[in-house]
């Protein structure tokens, strides 16, 4: 079967896509499947060093793109997991160096070989965003739970339907179960019933991340971790398990598994 | 649910979670249809002032309003109760109600003629005379059946 294309993507910075890529990724390649990531920033690179494989690099997709090297050898594999791997972006090139249509020859051609093609989609709605969107079979839209990040989720939504790719599923970061709780935070189902989208993640605030990019050994890969806990029942979900909702506060597990049952997810 | 409780114990006044709600309710509203706030006020005044050209509204009750299923389902829903002109201080004689969706239909209150219908059917005693005493009550009775209807907005 060949392989899918998830872009992971947010409208905002900073709302954690490169750190759900990065846990995806690793997530995935534990339960066995043969996985690349793409770093589609180009001139922002980061998913090499959440990763911990910044020093391995040779190559860019932009040399991939550019025909100055090969796939294959531009492909940088994970220390821990022989199945995963890292497509960087180019650091001193812009955007415009790749085009959507670049992107879709890419992962057309590592459909055949590998289970999972993961994007890191850069902020923002212009070419970059367009880049990461063209080739994906499904799209991941990470927000937090807070007014400007919920509102530029809703922003590409739109694009992402008026693309044809939607309706994309969301992941909520840097939930914060206590301040729910005191009313002082959007809770899962507020994000919900203003988004709309089925929710296929919620992963809360935790200082583990931070750790973990300071190392460059994503947090799945810490067993205490429950943003950890929560990115691998992400990655699961991704492969059609039906995972139940960890017990953080703030969140309706049933209805939204209803939800997801009725929309045949 | 826990801002409830505490609002029932009166231990805290809204949280700031729902103020966010809130705050995305609206303001996805106006950038789902591509139309920011200020101009739909205006959009609101000029639609008003076509209508009063030509009916008796009673601004007081006018309201226009904005209402979203979902990101694709959009309406513009207005209720225009209109003043009988010979009786300035009685109940409005009938109202004018519009809906714009925003695939473009606009459904105007013909489309809403079962409603209307029935509202009026509802109000046989409109037309007859009612005794002087009991025209106080029975208007009262009568506006709040008419409230009532009012806010029974169309399912969005
Ligand atoms: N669940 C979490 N708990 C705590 N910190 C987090 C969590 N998720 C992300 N972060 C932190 O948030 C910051 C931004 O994360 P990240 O770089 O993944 O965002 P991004 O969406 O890729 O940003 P950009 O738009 O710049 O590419 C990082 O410092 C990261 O460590
Ligand atoms: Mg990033």
């Amino acid at each position: 079967m060949a392989g899918k294309v998830v872009t992971i993507s947010s409208g905002k910075g900073g709302v954690g896509k490169t750190t759900a890529t990065a846990n995806l990724g690793i997530s995935l390649a534990s339960l066995g499947k043969r996985v690349v990531v793409i770093d589609a920033d180009i001139g922002l690179r980061n998913l090499d060093v959440i990763m911990g494989l910044e020093n391995r690099i040779v190559y860019d997709l932009v040399d991939i793109v550019e025909g100055r090297s090969k796939l294959r050898q531009s492909m940088i594999k994970h220390k821990k997991f022989e199945d995963l791997f890292l497509i960087p972006a180019a650091q001193t090139r812009d955007k415009m160096a790749v085009s959507p249509d670049d992107m879709v020859k890419l992962t057309d051609e590592l459909r055949d070989d590998f289970d999972y093609v993961l994007i890191d989609s850069p902020a923002g709605i212009e070419r970059g965003f367009r880049n990461a969107l063209e080739p994906a079979d499904e799209v991941v839209i990470v927000t937090n739970p807070e007014v400007s990040a919920v509102r530029d989720a809703d922003r590409i939504t739109g694009l992402i339907e008026a693309a044809d790719k939607g309706p994309g599923r969301l992941i909520i970061n840097r939930l914060k179960p206590d301040l729910v709780k005191k009313g002082e935070m959007l809770s899962s189902d507020d994000v919900y019933d203003i988004l709309g989208l089925s929710i296929i993640g919620i992963i809360p605030e935790d200082e583990l991340v931070l750790s973990a990019s300071n190392s460059g050994i994503p947090v799945t890969l810490n067993t205490n971790s429950k943003a950890g806990m929560a990115f691998n029942n992400v990655a699961r979900r991704l492969t059609g398990e039906d995972v139940p909702f960890m017990n953080l506060n703030g969140h309706r597990s049933f209805l939204q598994r209803v939800i997801s049952l009725l929309e045949g997810r | 649910m826990t801002s409830l409780l505490n609002r029932l114990f009166g231990r805290a006044k809204i949280g700031s979670g729902a103020t966010a709600k809130n705050r995305l309710r609206f303001v996805l509203q106006h950038d789902r249809i591509n139309l920011p706030p200020e101009r739909a006020e205006e959009m609101k005044k000029e639609i008003l002032a076509v209508i009063v050209k030509y009916l008796a509204v009673d601004r007081e009750r006018v309201e226009i309003d904005l209402e979203q299923r979902d990101r694709t389902h959009s309406k513009l829903v207005a209720e225009l109760p209109i003043v009988n002109e010979t009786d300035k201080n009685a109940r409005p004689a009938a109202e004018v109600s519009a809906i714009a969706e925003s695939n473009g239909a606009v459904k105007t209150a013909d489309d809403e003629a079962d409603k209307v219908g029935e509202d009026s059917a509802a109000k046989p005693a409109k037309k007859e005379p009612i005794p002087k005493a009991a025209v106080g009550e029975a208007a009262e009775e009568n506006d709040n059946k008419q409230r009532g209807s009012s806010a029974q907005k169309p399912p969005v």
